[in-house]
């Protein structure tokens, strides 16, 4: 056997090698020589994490104890590989065109970017992620013993093997898992180490089976005799264990943290995952190939001990063949160290970027996330993060004490990511799927997991809070974990995964269909749903490399021909390439999209250079940000067009007053001309008049007194005239004072009848009144409504042109006002002037040779108004109807 | 002094005066107070002076204007427009239209005497009626 020192010193050379292999790869990948890094070959290799120490050593264990029930666990995910793959592939597509960086990330983008529900998943998966580091460092101490004896360095420590190797696989993911920030950036170099590591344990397990097939056995027949002679073979057949725990393996290999960073985040091209949908399958075949030989061998050896967990390690050692054990430890060696390397990876990402960076920007409230300080802060959380996940495994696994109860944590880690499953299902596949729904189903499915398993067995390993649990809280039997809802339960895990998992897909069901999804993650949904709309593959790194030809047209366009020649150019000679166009390096990209984002903002440019670079599709974010700037855009232009239309609306009203103006100047001028004319013609009459009467030649008295009065009257006309102006611009101005007071309709129109001389039998007009209906009390400026009537009797006198001219007055109450109809019985106003009849000066062509300057409507229409009522004339059949409407205000209760 | 005028005025006491005036003047006077029938009236009477009024009931003077200076047998006929409008706009009008002279009311007596005497006399190279 060899040293504890020589087991110490090959762990150094194998770990530097590993180093060495992934400063390598991350060497070649920064030059842009991804060679074999990028192949489907490295990507398969690196899905390996999923086959951990528990299951290099495990699963022989397992196979003694229940025969072949630990094929479930490849049996599951080599179901999901061939018979799912098609959710990969979506899976893969999302992860890549959503920019996800861990399934934590990948449940929060497709609800909304909840950022409670990322952190609800990352607790979940550091809680399932903890025990099961522990696991893997319980492992590598448990075979560092098994293996060693005592050398120069002392007696081997368990404790302290498991201290050193946390430390250094701290050491190895800070340095490959934190070189860069980007978060969507692959590590080439952590993940070709541990394709390396993937061979190694392949290679070791093949090489043990080989040796206890051919070495031990006489070839495949005998083996096969003593499989059939042995216990294993004899182990019983559990059907529900078979469903449930495959079940679970292919749940697990979508919803682990650390599978899902291999599976989505690491994947460089969309191809490989085509070639792995076989080759894992495979991959996991051939590590199970040869578990059951042995074990049968491990049974049948007296040297073997009595741990059957280790009998790939104590068959070679008990045969002798230090060799081949120490191929074997290496191979338990580095599935440990992948599984912790990529796990720690996985949940730091998760920690810093869902727990600690919230928590930081809510301290610090920086809003500018590519600042300096904040990168080094992202940088520095995802190092704590990284230590911190290293120093809860490593004390969980002080705590259990390395208890037997750790080799149960695998399957109960599984059913605890497991719980993310439908959330992650109905995200993918179904838009209806709401937050609420998620974070209820998630919610409920881990309560109800860490109650029933975790509790339970953190309480076994740990000798915690036993007598609760046992009894169940506040002495509900119903509740305890042993006993859940009073169902004897004779395997914890299937009945916590029924309970668990149905709980979780019903709330999920339930709270998406009764809740309304927010804008966003109906958008999000859409994406995801139907992520093969909105997106185009990823072609691996060579594809960037033509894409700047792309990139110049693009930034033609947007730059101008010289500016964008230029950048080019520059950038170019300073890689030192002798053509005008410079490889696409990050700096040279980030470089164009400061340049870009000056002309069309950094939201779009970013957008524009990620559509031509990688393939990775424009994400919801990027989208959202380019409706923004759009909308700012947008906003401007709109205000200018604000602009300009209210410019034309002033425009407009200017044209407006304009025409208004000239037709009021054109009105001001027909009017004066209206007044030349009626102040003229009387003035004409008494001029001729008063010459004709001055000259000497003698006059008759007839004709003397004929002229008289004729200047008389005319000169009365003219006063009248005058009267009648100051009047109506007293009325118009509004400055006119009424005399308001009790009044009785029926008076009222006694002295209009009176003043226009219309008594009965004193003229030519026949009046018909309704005495009865006249009775109404009023509260009116009498003087005034006295002079609206004269008119109207008066216009009626003058143009009634009937034989025997009539003009009835009829009174109607109606509810609130008072109307007073004056309609003769003559030929009416034609409808050709019915329009006119109210302006200043509009006489009516039959006018009777009446005088009048045709201000008497106007005038009146006015005092109508002034009074509150109004004056119209109603179109009628025969003869001309006015109709003077008074107000309620004016009425007075009789 | 002797001749036939006719007077189109819608105004019965200017009608009156101007009547009075001219006949006491030795004219013989005819007065007409339509303007729809005034051109009826000038065939019937045919005046050898025609005294206008711009504003009447009906027809504008104005428009017989225009269409006695369209018909060959009215085109040459002397004719003193008379009007109330004082703005000079009209009588431009007026004067384009073929109006031989032109009088704002309120004239003189024997302002309207000496031009009706005028146009009389001068008859605008024209044949007269």
């Amino acid at each position: 056997m060899l040293s504890f020192d020589g087991l110490v010193a090959v762990c150094v050379v194998y770990v530097a090698l590993l180093f060495g292999i992934a400063f390598l790869a991350e060497k070649r990948a920064t030059e842009g020589k991804a060679g074999w890094l990028n192949s489907p070959v490295t990507y398969t290799l690196s899905l390996s994490i999923y086959t951990t120490a528990w299951t290099f050593y495990g699963a022989v264990g397992s196979a003694v104890r229940t025969g072949l029930e630990f094929l479930t666990i490849y049996l599951g995910p080599t179901l999901v590989f061939i018979g799912w793959f098609w959710l990969l592939r979506k899976m893969v597509r999302i992860g890549r065109a959503q920019r996800i960086t861990s399934i934590a990330d990948m449940i929060s983008s497709r609800y909304g970017k909840s950022g409670g529900l990322a952190a609800l998943v990352t607790v979940l998966a550091v809680l399932g992620a903890t025990p099961y580091i522990a696991l893997q460092l319980q492992s590598v101490a448990l075979s560092f013993s098994a293996f060693a004896r005592p050398g120069a360095f002392g007696t081997p420590d368990a404790d302290q093997t498991a201290v050193w190797v946390a430390a250094g696989l701290a050491l190895f993911t800070i340095v490959f898992g934190t070189r860069s920030l980007d978060l969507n950036e692959r590590h080439p170099g952590l993940v070709s180490a541990i394709a390396v590591e993937a061979v190694v344990k392949l290679f070791a397990l093949l090489a043990v089976g080989v040796f206890v097939v051919w070495g031990v056995a006489d070839g495949p027949a005998d083996m096969l005799a003593r499989i059939e002679a042995s216990p294993v073979s004899q182990a019983p057949w559990n059907g529900a264990r078979w469903l449930g725990v495959t079940a679970l393996a292919a749940a697990a290999i979508l919803c682990l943290p650390r599978m899902f960073q291999v599976l989505v985040v690491e994947n460089s091209d969309e191809r490989h995952l085509a070639t792995a949908g076989w080759a894992f399958p495979l991959y996991l075949l051939l590590i199970s190939l040869f578990v059951v030989p042995i074990a049968v061998v491990g049974l049948g050896l007296e040297g073997a001990g009595s741990n059957p967990d280790l009998f790939v390690l104590t068959v070679p050692l008990a045969l002798g063949q230090d060799g081949l054990a120490l191929l074997v430890f290496l191979g338990g060696f580095s599935a440990a160290t992948s599984m912790v390397i990529v796990a720690a990876l996985a949940l730091s990402t998760m920690l810093s970027n869902h727990i600690i960076m919230p928590i930081w920007l809510q301290i610090t409230r920086h809003d500018d996330p590519m600042s300096g300080d904040m990168r080094r802060a992202a940088l520095m959380a995802r190092r704590l993060s990284i230590l911190g996940v290293m120093f809860l495994g490593y004390g969980y696994y002080r705590l259990s004490g390395g208890a037997d109860a750790l080799a149960d944590i695998g399957l109960i880690a599984f059913l605890g990511v497991a719980q993310i499953l439908p959330a992650l299902l109905g995200g993918i596949l179904w838009r209806g799927a709401t937050r609420v729904g998620a974070a209820l189903g998630i919610g409920a499915g881990f309560a109800i997991w860490a109650w029933l398993l975790l509790l339970p067995n953190l309480a076994e390993t740990g000798g915690l809070i036993p007598s609760v649990l046992e009894a169940g809280p506040f002495g509900l039997s119903w509740l305890s974990p042993a006993t859940p809802l009073g169902l004897q339960a004779t395997d914890p895990l299937l009945t916590a995964m029924v309970l668990s998992l149905g709980v979780n897909t019903f709330l999920f069901i339930f709270g998406s269909l009764v809740s309304f999804p927010s804008p966003l993650e109906r958008l999000q949904g859409a994406q995801f749903v139907n992520v093969y709309d909105h997106s185009r593959p990823l072609y691996g790194w060579q594809g960037a490399a033509g894409a700047a030809d792309d990139l110049l047209i693009m930034a033609q366009r947007i730059l101008g021909a010289a500016r964008a020649g230029r950048l080019f150019q520059q950038a170019a000679e300073a890689q030192g390439r002798t053509g005008d166009l410079p490889e696409p390096t990050p700096d040279f990209l980030e470089r164009l999209e400061r340049e870009l984002s000056g002309s069309v903002g950094a939201a779009t440019a970013h957008a524009m250079v990620a559509q031509i670079i990688g393939g990775a599709s424009v994400s919801v974010r990027d989208l959202l940000a380019v409706a923004d700037e759009t909308a700012q855009i947008m906003e401007y232009s709109s205000q200018l067009e604000a602009k300009s239309t209210e410019l034309a609306q002033t425009a407009a009203r200017l044209r407006e007053a304009n025409t208004k103006l000239t037709e009021l100047s054109r009105q001001k001028d027909a009017f004066l001309s209206q007044i030349s004319h009626e102040l003229r013609t009387p003035m004409t009459s008494i001029r001729a008049f008063s010459e004709i009467l001055m000259q000497a030649d003698p006059l008759d008295d007839t004709a003397r007194a004929r002229f008289s009065r004729i200047i008389h009257d005319e000169s009365r006309r003219l006063t009248r005239l005058l009267d009648d102006l100051l009047d109506l611009s007293v009325l118009e101005n509004g400055r006119v004072t009424l005399n308001e007071a009790e009044a009785r309709l029926g008076d009222v129109l006694d002295r209009a009848i009176h003043a226009a001389g219309a008594q009965a039998g004193d003229g030519r007009l026949t009046l018909e009144r309704d005495p009865e209906a006249e009775d109404v009390r009023l509260v009116t400026d009498a003087d005034r409504l006295a002079q609206v009537f004269i008119n109207l009797i008066s216009n009626a006198q003058k143009y009634c042109d009937a034989e025997a001219p009539r003009l009835s007055i009829r009174v109607r109450q109606l509810p609130g006002r008072v109307e007073v109809d004056f309609t003769d019985n003559g030929s009416g106003i034609p409808p050709r002037q019915q329009a006119l009849i109210f302006e200043k000066f509009a006489r009516a062509d039959s006018a009777t040779g009446a005088p009048g300057a045709g201000l008497g409507l106007a005038i009146s229409r006015e005092i109508m108004a002034r009074l509150g009522g109004g004056l119209v004339h109603v179109p009628s059949e025969k003869g001309a109807r006015f109709r003077v409407r008074l107000p309620g205000r004016a009425l007075r209760a009789a | 002094m002797g001749g036939r005028i006719l007077l189109i005025e819608d105004e019965g006491n200017i009608l009156e005066a101007i009547t009075f005036i001219l006949s006491r003047a030795g004219w013989e006077v005819q007065g007409h107070g339509n303007g729809a029938t005034a051109l009826e009236a000038v065939g019937r009477v045919a005046p050898d002076v025609l005294v206008l009024d711009v504003m009447l009931p009906g027809r504008s003077g104005l428009e017989i204007l225009r269409d006695l200076r369209a018909a060959p047998a009215t085109a040459g006929l002397p004719v003193l427009m008379l009007t109330a409008k004082g703005q000079a706009k009209d009588r431009e009008t007026a004067m384009e239209l073929g109006a031989n002279a032109y009088l704002t009311k309120p004239f003189s007596n024997a302002e309207l005497l000496a031009t009706v005497s005028r146009l009389a006399e001068a008859p605008a190279g024209t044949d007269g009626v």
